[in-house]
């Protein structure tokens, strides 16, 4: 009954996607002004869309909490011996599952914005409910034709076949959710950049609107992507946090468009800059959490061959990209030219740092875009090639350093025009900590070239972030100047964590008996001894592993190597020291034959990596920039919304607050 | 404040399309530049032994452990073995490090690593099996590491033979 009942919810949720995607383009149809009878049935198609498709999800997530194996996504997944947790987390660890989701988290969000959304003009809120409708629709297609997760089972199984290991981990029962949450989030700014397009109102106050649902998407992004380094880190063993491989790229790729966007989107806003391009990021964003979409669900990435194993749904989603992406560029292209200028800025202004650090943006996304495809395409011709950190870090570098340069100097830098020589100090500072911190970094050691620039451009990041809080009273300033501060200075804290962890890091392999000690990073760490231990659903060996320093009080860390049984599987899990300087990782191997004295030695892997811990402070640190942001608008807004009440004198001098912190005073808008 | 006229913003709109498109081109050429040298080959053992990549250079060598071949050296860390594939040609392989789940005689393996100058294969990094239903073809250019995120979002390998 549950699987009957998520199905129908489905497909009236997807009718209800027809007749808003229907309903706002009629509604695009009367004139302007005039009553549009149409549009009346946008918003709550939406809003009950919204309704349908978290029932259909929280069915779904009801049949896997009591685990019905008479439904085949269930039986395939699942296993009634799971931890409960894991029960519920395994609702997206799998395709149809994770789609759902997705789905749900994208009518949820359309729903949002129908039903809170009050400030766009209502022609382009139509139209952007129809586009957001039009994409719905295909997501809803793609699920029903070809991914249906209530599919039930002829006969129900005895018993589920189990969820992989390595996903019984808390890390990556968050890291999906928090990444759809982020791709949604930019489906609904490209609707909206479509609506916008469409109306021809790119306009200051579209861009306001827009820009929330960019923070928020770009939060969640930044979170995902944070988390997911991190369960990778510590839940595989090897002792990396990134490995530029292709499903990590397919999360940073729309990241990194989508930190574009953000800065077009607020330039769009506080001074009517950027329209054309920001419409542009807003295409590019979406296109790329499509694309990343597309590269995870098809197998294309396993490997072509495994795309030819499920071509329906690489095929399926496939169209779709090409369909919302080809109708977004086609309109672009189409519009764009009739979207008047926006105001005009110099090159050394707030406007021109943020255009030069978008172009950066969007050339590392060029960079890693060709790398993530470029096997792909050769694998067509026969010829397998992986690409790897020997491309990617140079390559992405290149742009890096002159990004991050910009980026310290920008926001000091006045809107409009202004000239270098007013913030002549700034520069000489910043100046000096990057060369001195070269210089000494060079003379300590001889460290390769990149985490050496990384360590002094980090260092110089870090004192930046906080200039252009220099001779403000800080009670006075803006909540959301302080989410820029904190964001960039996390840029800074996770560069520093990624530069130190590359130069820095020591690592020892060696065979150890019980009682002997391997010495590493100044820490002396003793195998006390190795034993069996069972968990719900595995059996392990766990070594105890004694860490001390300089002979202090030694500290008791467990690696494992376990084994689950249902599937067959072993995984390792490492065992952390965490201190404010580094990290200390622990994995334990095989069994290595006897020492000298007969003794049993088993493998041990250990890393002294320090400051590894500033990588994800800092993804924290720039998330919740990012969020401080988000409130510091919701509260500007707030008041202008009330001064709105009180007359149309104090609305100007609120715009002007709104409009950014230390933003000339907005020329009066020409009537509409 | 704001009279420029449209042709000046007209202008500063062409301008930086162009330094954009500049930009964007300039990334496209390194990127294909980069990906021409550093491109990581795949190499079975039999196009390894005709056409060896030049000692050093990185590449991948994937084939079957084959049986009898693991051995461990006296550290305890270090192993040899020696990888064959669809033909008689065999490469030695050298590996110190935590051996992957399932590397087993007789099952399939990906080696990343380097040919060194007396014809062994250096290992960096071993790749092996990953469950029963995975087999060697589609283990090729595929990490270990990707292959559980590709599984968290997929069901490669855990359909169940029906």
């Amino acid at each position: 009954m549950i699987a009957e009942l998520g199905l129908a919810a489905l497909w009236l949720a997807a009718a209800l996607a027809v007749l808003q995607m229907v309903s706002g383009a009629l509604a695009l149809r009367s004139g302007e002004g005039e009553a549009a009878p149409m549009a009346l049935y946008a918003r709550p198609a939406a809003m009950v869309q919204a309704a349908l498709a978290v029932l259909a999800f929280g069915l779904l997530l009801y049949a896997f909490a009591v685990t019905d194996l008479s439904i085949k996504l269930v039986a395939t997944n699942s296993h009634s011996m799971k931890p409960f947790v894991y029960k519920l987390t395994g609702t997206w660890g799998n395709h149809e599952g994770s789609m759902l989701l997705w789905v749900a988290v994208l009518a949820l969000s359309g729903g949002l914005l129908a039903g809170a959304e009050k400030r766009l003009p209502e022609r382009t809120m139509s139209a952007t409910l129809a586009v957001q409708g039009f994409v719905a629709l295909g997501f809803y297609a793609f699920l029903l034709l070809s991914s249906n997760p209530f599919e039930r089972l002829p006969v129900p199984a005895p018993e589920g076949s189990g969820l992989n290991p390595l996903l019984q981990d808390i890390g990556l029962a968050i890291h999906p959710p928090t990444l759809y949450i982020g791709y949604v989030g930019l489906s609904v700014a490209f609707s909206l950049a479509m609506g916008a397009l469409i109306t021809k109102r790119v306009t200051p106050e579209f861009a306001r609107v827009m820009r929330p649902w960019v923070l928020g998407a770009w939060v969640f992004l930044t979170f995902g992507i944070t988390a997911g380094s991190y369960w990778a880190y510590y839940e595989l063993g090897w002792g990396g946090w990134w490995f530029w491989d292709p499903v990590e790229n397919a999360s940073l790729m729309p990241w990194l468009a989508a930190t574009a966007l953000l800065h077009s989107v607020s330039v769009l806003a506080a001074r009517d800059a950027l329209r054309t391009w920001t419409i542009m990021l807003g295409v590019l964003a979406f296109s790329m959490s499509m694309l990343g979409t597309f590269l995870v669900r098809s197998g294309v990435l396993t490997s072509v061959h495994a795309f030819a194993v499920d071509p329906e749904r690489g095929t399926f989603i496939l169209v779709l990209l090409g369909l919302y992406i080809g109708g977004a560029l086609g309109l672009f292209a189409w519009r764009a030219s009739s979207i008047a200028e926006g105001k005009r800025f110099t090159a050394t202004s707030r406007e021109g740092a943020l255009v030069f650090n978008n172009v950066m943006l969007s050339a590392i996304l060029a960079i890693v875009l060709l790398g993530t495809l470029y096997p792909l395409l050769t694998e067509a011709f026969d010829v397998r090639v992986s690409v790897g950190p020997p491309y990617f870090n140079p390559a992405s570098a290149i742009f890096a350093i002159p990004m991050f340069l910009v980026m310290a100097v920008g926001p000091l830098l006045r809107w409009k025009d202004d000239k270098p020589a007013r913030i002549q100090f700034e520069l000489s500072l910043l100046a000096a900590i990057l060369i001195s911190a070269i210089s000494l970094i060079a003379i300590l050691g001889d460290y390769p070239v990149l985490p050496v620039l990384g360590l002094a451009l980090a260092l110089m990041l870090g004192v930046a972030a906080f200039l252009p809080l220099r001779g403000r009273k800080l009670s006075r300033v803006p909540v959301a100047v302080w989410g820029m501060v904190l964001a960039h200075f996390g840029v800074a804290v996770a560069l520093f964590g990624m530069a130190s962890e590359s130069a820095f890091t020591e690592e020892r392999l060696a065979a150890v008996a019980q009682g002997q000690s391997v010495e590493v990073g100044g820490f002396d760490v003793t195998l006390e001894n190795v034993a069996p231990v069972a968990g719900p659903n595995w059996t392990a060996i766990e070594a105890r592993l004694a860490v001390s320093r300089d002979g202090g009080e030694p500290i008791i860390i467990a690696p494992q190597a376990r084994n689950f049984w249902s599937p067959p599987q072993a995984t390792s899990e490492s065992a952390l020291v965490t201190r404010w300087n580094g990290q200390l990782y622990a994995v334990i191997g095989d069994e290595a034959g006897v020492d000298a004295a007969g003794n049993p030695r088993w493998q041990l892997r250990l890393w002294w990596k320090p400051f590894v811990t500033f990588i994800w402070y800092g993804g924290l640190l720039i998330a919740l920039g990012g969020i401080l942001s988000i409130a510091g608008r919701v509260q500007v807004d707030l008041k202008r919304r009330t001064a709105a009440r009180l007359g149309d004198e104090r609305r100007e001098d609120l715009r002007a607050l709104g409009a950014g912190p230390n933003a000339p005073p907005a020329a009066p808008e020409p009537a509409e | 404040m704001n009279t420029t006229t449209g042709l000046k913003a007209k202008h500063q709109r062409m301008v930086l399309v162009v330094i954009a498109l500049v930009a964007i081109i300039g990334a496209g050429l390194l990127a294909v530049w980069g990906l021409r040298n550093q491109a990581n080959y795949f190499y079975l053992p039999e196009q390894m032994a005709e056409a060896p990549p030049a000692v050093g250079q990185a590449v991948r060598l994937g084939g079957m452990v084959q049986p009898g071949s693991i051995e461990t050296m006296a550290d305890g860390v270090t192993v040899r073995f020696v990888v064959t594939g669809n033909e008689a040609s065999t490469i030695p392989v050298r590996y110190s490090g935590i051996l992957p789940d399932l590397f087993v005689e007789g099952s399939g393996v990906v080696a990343e690593g380097s040919l060194q100058g007396d014809g062994t294969f250096l290992a960096t990094n071993l790749l092996a099996k990953h469950d029963e239903n995975y087999v060697p073809r589609e283990l090729e250019g595929l990490e270990a590491h990707q292959k559980a995120e590709t599984v968290a979002e997929t069901t490669v390998g855990i359909e169940p033979s029906s």
